[in-house]
């Protein structure tokens, strides 16, 4: 019997043969902490008696989620942090490099084959890399920092193939949002979701990284593509490391393959309050919106903000709309900057921020009051998440975000 | 996803350090519960259990917070805890008291952040015959949660980390730990 992609990866670490089901103390490649859930980890860390991390060079560490320091307790819990980098030789981004999933990659900070923690989530983006990645709390974190190991249990696989060429103004966000919408928020739960077939293969490494990061929105322990040409051209000038192949034998055992063609694909929206709640475009058309974000770790690229400005044009945004737009890094933001889509955003009347989450998950600012609703290119639509419980959360592709910041209301791109 | 099929629970469930919960008051909630729901956002800058629970369901239910009492039992259905790894949200329940979380299902990361932090997740298939306020007694031993005169069936949790429960969260079972035996398997 053959072997899945994330069964091979948890084979070749322990160089034995690990398959789904089992639980394993596997050590990890990296483990990365940022200013919200980091606090705690070190905390936990120091509880366990923890004196020495297990290996600085592996720790990542940055702040994203409330930078600049936008609270007093905020401040207070990046110094605790800076203090814990200096004490043990771990290198810091701080706040200068942008959302961390962002920058664990573009820092060649996770590789395909490795196996990564992060203390959130969307850990799962660096599957995009061919990498098993996935999220963890503070005390599994602090047990990771402490003995560079950490309890797994090998998830079983489904296996997404996906064919067909998108529309034009159609792309990765809103593959992955019919996804969610088809398998359900639990539906992957304790699984990891392999992204094959010809789209993706042709895809480039923006599009796996959005799809990747929202595997975790159907539950997913990870979300992987395998390593390809596209990957090993993005990994080169980022780690010196020789390509080799990896990728699911043709008889693993899958939990389940689901097929999707594309070529039909509407853009797509998920309303209000969960991520599988997707729909096409067109069954929400003409909604009112007060705020629109473009950017987070799903959507904050150079390419999805080309893919914005390509639907504005040298047209303006609405007036009455909040356009926030916000580059997921320091490199996305330069290129942004020096291709003059800056120029062009607050010529038309967004806000362009600085690298961060910005109002993703509504801690830090862009929060919406109640009654108000929020159109964002981010990964979650929980009640809540941007602000006021009362608010409504819509999520979508940049193409969407731009069309429906120039009407005012939620338009199909290919409409504009 | 922990309910993979329904089943007799053959083994009995030790609770750990978590203190056994008699007569304790549901708080019942429905499916698809997230960790924004539990702890917005915006209070995640608190790292204390006691002060994160002031703020445990703000906005999406109120009173939860004031009135919740040491002994509660927070009852979801379906995907309770989905959402960000946020270890916030297990630590603003066990702050306002409540050891232990009964659904039908669980999100992963919540699942294991609850079992490392001292509250107990427990898997029961029938929490849609649980009522919001009910009066509510959980038998580890046997098994069963007793709710309005109805013995319902739990689930025993994976057995490895039964160990983690064992040793009352994972902090005090890393503390037992002088290095870890890598690549080693562990019972399912």
């Amino acid at each position: 019997m053959g072997a899945t992609i994330v069964e091979k990866i948890f084979s070749r670490k322990c160089g034995s043969d690990i398959r789904a089901g089992e639980v394993v103390m596997t050590p990890i490649d990296g483990a990365m902490i940022h200013d919200i859930t980091g606090p705690l980890a070190i905390q936990k860390f120091y509880e366990m008696g923890g004196k020495h991390v297990f290996d600085p060079r592996r720790v990542i560490m940055l702040f994203d989620h409330q930078i600049p320091a936008d609270s007093l307790e905020a401040a207070k819990n990046h110094v605790y942090m800076r203090k814990f980098a200096a004490e043990q030789g771990i290198h810091n981004y701080d706040i200068n490099e942008g959302v961390c999933h962002q920058v664990v990659l573009e820092k060649g900070r996770a590789a395909p084959g490795e196996i990564v923690v992060g203390a959130d989530s969307h850990t799962c983006m660096y599957g995009a890399v061919g990498a098993f990645a996935t999220g963890i709390g503070s005390t599994d974190m602090g047990f990771a920092l402490k003995f560079g190991s950490l309890y797994f249990k090998v998830p079983e696989t489904i296996r997404a193939e996906v064919s067909g060429k998108f529309q034009r103004r159609v792309g990765a966000k809103d593959l992955i949002l019919a996804i969610a919408a088809d398998i359900g928020a639990d539906g992957a739960t304790y699984q990891a979701i392999e992204f094959t077939g010809k789209t993706l293969a042709k895809m480039d490494m923006p599009g796996r990284m959005t799809c990747c990061n929202m595997a975790i929105e159907m539950g997913a322990k990870a979300g992987i593509v395998p390593p390809d040409k596209v990957t090993w051209d993005y990994m080169r000038g980022r780690r010196k490391m020789k390509s080799f192949d990896l990728a699911s034998d043709d008889d693993a055992k899958f939990a389940e393959k689901r097929a999707y063609n594309v070529a039909d694909l509407e853009p797509q929206v998920a309303v209000p309050h969960n991520v599988d709640q997707g729909v096409p475009v067109s069954k929400v058309a003409g909604t009112h919106i007060d705020q629109v974000f473009i950017g987070s770790c799903t959507n904050g690229r150079y390419e999805d903000m080309a893919e914005a400005a390509e639907v504005l044009g040298k047209k303006k945004f609405d007036p009455k709309v909040r356009v926030l737009v916000i580059p997921a890094s320091r490199d996305e933001y330069l290129k942004v900057l020096e291709s003059g889509l800056i120029e062009r955003f607050v010529k038309a009347g967004a806000l362009v921020e600085a690298p961060c989450c910005g109002p993703c998950m509504g801690g830090s600012f862009g929060l919406i009051a109640p009654g108000e609703v929020s159109l964002s290119t981010s990964n979650r639509n929980f009640k809540g998440r941007q602000g006021s419980t009362e608010g409504m959360v819509y999520l979508c592709s940049p193409a969407t975000a731009a069309a429906s910041a120039m009407k005012g209301e939620i338009t199909d791109p290919r409409e504009v | 996803m922990m309910t993979a099929k329904k089943t007799t629970p053959a083994k009995k469930v030790s609770a750990g350090k978590i203190p056994s919960t008699k007569g304790g008051r549901v708080w019942k909630f429905g499916d698809n519960i997230d960790t924004d729901a539990i702890i917005p956002g915006r209070f995640l800058t608190l790292n204390n259990a006691g002060e994160l629970a002031k703020h445990a369901f703000e906005g999406t239910r109120d009173e939860f917070a004031r009135k919740v009492k040491d002994g509660d039992i927070v009852v979801g259905e379906k995907n309770f805890g989905c959402g960000s790894s946020r270890e916030h949200a297990p630590l603003a329940l066990i702050g306002g008291g409540v050891h232990v979380v009964l659904a039908q299902s669980f999100a992963r990361i919540f699942f294991r952040n609850a079992v490392n932090v001292g509250v107990l997740p427990i898997v029961c298939h029938d929490t849609d015959q649980i009522d919001d306020g009910a009066e509510i007694t959980l038998d580890l031993k046997h098994g069963y949660v007793e709710v309005s005169g109805k013995k319902l069936a739990i689930e025993p949790v994976p057995p490895f980390m039964q160990g983690i429960i064992d040793a009352g969260g994972l902090v005090n079972y890393a503390k037992t730990l002088k290095e870890v035996p890598a690549c080693t398997k562990s019972r399912r």
